[in-house]
């Protein structure tokens, strides 16, 4: 179990996607598939919606909130965010979400610590107080592990 | 604890109508999320949600506008979607033309001044050094911040509009003094003066300082060259796309930063913990700029000149390049810029060698903003770092980085010719 701070509230289970390397959803994240596209990142090509990213921050463009409304629009979210810091872009587009579409996605923030633990592919449930549970015992993960440092 | 003045109470409950509440609300759930304890006023306001992506961002601006939403502030537009009057002569889509044309409109009806231009410190709405202002648009913000000394928080779309509409941003961040301090020293200790003064130069550093400094307010420290306003916008668009660069220091060249003591508000290291910093290489640099092109071979589809949007020197820096010349036929050469540095252009005389060279003009908008380049277009050169990031991932095509004469002379030759004299390894 994982005490996460809330930044926005709900609930979410899923798959975890992980990287180290912050990513900006405007030029690195296709709403119409759910795809990270940013040819710079290490996940470019890889599936992020319905899966819980970990990603330490945002970067780069401010119209990554834009974005990922569009995604909850579509329906291309990731199921929830998590990140090592309360990021603003992050919570502001969950905080839009609900407000023009009644859907707001988990954003939680993790000690440096907790999010380090974190690996591709191990099954999260949040809870709407922040805390993470993992899926025990913990499988030996399987293909790639996304974490670049 | 939020604490709210009776004017943001009134606010929130509807004293000024439903879109100020709706606005309030945002920005009183935002203020928790960066931990304030009460919001402070702005006195300017810049709004990149104007960039249309689709239903969500559209339904967004027209909710506002229907509920009677009015910027509290003077409040400048970024980019839009469509050049409004050049898009028929691209691959846009009527449907997206009308879209993001309403999309424009609706932010207009909420009084904002339609400057259109991601490069709005560049207008008559530049703000003022110590001005208290909510700016969306990375490379705006960066530079509004770093070069003018103006203070925003890297505000996200969406929020900026809401700042506009109250007046109103949390009281925290880069807002207050003690949170503008630096807080990684970034030294160029055995960079040549010959490449800091090459075209490429602060580009390429931006690129480089926006990956090293993670989410830290660098300090630069070893420029011995006096950088125009135009290679600062390079330089802070590159570390906004790179990273999440907010606010730099560059020590005897950014106004908060006279010296080195002044950047870090102290002994460097004394805030942060960090006293060592990093030496920044002419390898880091090399490997850097290798980083912004990623086509290997000649071909050469568009060059593509304006991530800022051109200002008037950069017209006057191109017109003397292509002065009695002609861009290759196969190549089409085009320039993103803002309706009023056009008309400056136009007006002085400059626009004219530009236009018979055969590069076209688009305004309000750019290449990444709207989906305007046909599909037969693979391959670019630009010698925006801001343009050679996006465009591989964004518009999937290859691109390669070079100056400015790099990029005037492969759309003569019709193929990539780059002088590399500089930049090569010793």
């Amino acid at each position: 179990m994982i005490a996460g701070r809330v930044i926005v509230a709900g609930e979410a289970t899923g798959e975890a996607l992980v990287t180290c390397e912050p990513l900006s959803f405007w030029g690195g994240y296709d709403f119409h598939t759910g795809e990270i596209i940013d040819q710079h990142h290490p996940l470019a090509g890889v599936r992020a919606g319905g899966r819980i990213l970990a990603v330490p921050f945002s970067k780069g463009s401010s119209t990554t909130t834009a974005v990922l409304l569009e995604a909850v629009r579509e329906g291309t979210a990731p199921a929830a965010i998590l990140t090592t810091g309360a990021d603003a872009f992050f919570a502001l587009a969950s905080i839009v979400a609900e407000v023009m579409y009644g859907t707001p996605f988990p954003v939680i923030a993790l000690e440096p610590g907790d999010f380090a633990s974190l690996y591709t592919g191990e099954r999260l449930s949040i809870a709407r107080d922040g805390t993470i549970a993992r899926a025990l015992p913990l499988p030996i993960p399987s293909g790639p592990v996304h974490r670049t440092r | 604890m939020l604490n709210l003045s009776d004017r943001d109470r009134a606010m929130a409950n509807g004293a000024g109508g439903p879109a100020e509440a709706l606005a309030m609300s945002i920005l009183m759930r935002m203020a928790d999320v960066y931990g304030a304890t009460e919001l402070m006023d702005i006195s300017q306001a810049h709004i990149d949600s104007t960039i249309y992506l689709g239903d969500a961002t559209l339904a967004f601006a027209e909710r506002l506008a229907s509920l009677g939403a009015k910027v509290a502030v003077p409040t400048s537009l970024n980019v839009s979607g469509v050049d409004e009057c050049g898009w028929k002569d691209w691959a846009v889509k009527a449907d997206w033309a009308a879209k993001a044309a309403r999309q424009m409109l609706a932010y207009e009806r909420m009084g904002a001044v339609p400057t259109w231009t991601c490069a709005p410190y560049q207008t008559h709405m530049r703000p003022v050094f110590g001005q208290q202002i909510a700016w969306g648009e990375s490379n705006a913000i960066c530079f509004a911040n770093s070069v003018i000394g103006a203070r925003t928080e890297r505000y996200p779309d969406l929020l900026d509009i809401c700042c506009a509409i109250t007046g109103r941003v949390p009281a925290v961040g880069l807002h207050i003094t003690e949170h503008r301090a630096g807080q990684l020293l970034l030294r160029l200790p055995q960079v040549p003066v010959a490449l800091q003064q090459d075209d490429q130069f602060f580009a390429v550093l931006g690129h480089l300082v926006g990956k090293l400094a993670e989410e830290h307010i660098p300090v630069i420290d070893g420029i011995v060259v006096s950088p125009s306003e135009d290679q600062l916008k390079a330089f802070a668009a590159a570390a906004a796309s790179s990273g999440r660069v907010a606010l730099f220091h560059m020590v005897g060249v950014t106004p908060e930063a006279p010296t080195l003591e002044a950047a870090f508000q102290g002994e460097p290291g004394r805030r942060s913990g960090e006293a060592r910093g990093l030496d920044i290489t002419v390898e880091d640099l090399r490997a850097a700029r290798r980083e912004l092109t990623t086509a290997d071979g000649r071909e050469l589809d568009m060059v593509i000149l304006g991530s800022p949007h051109f200002s008037l020197a950069e017209f006057g820096l191109l017109a003397p390049l292509v002065a009695g010349q002609h861009a290759h036929p196969r190549v089409k050469f085009l320039i993103t810029s803002s309706r009023l540095m056009k008309e400056r252009a136009l007006e002085t005389g400059i626009l004219e060698p530009i236009l018979s060279f055969g590069a076209q003009i688009t305004l309000d908008t750019c290449i990444l903003a709207s989906p305007m380049l046909p599909p037969e277009i693979k391959t670019l050169m630009t010698n925006s770092a801001k343009y050679a990031y996006y465009a591989p991932s964004l518009l999937n095509t290859r691109v390669t980085f070079g100056s400015l004469a790099d990029c005037v002379h492969s759309a003569i030759e019709g193929r990539v010719v780059r002088d590399d004299a500089l930049w090569r390894s010793a």
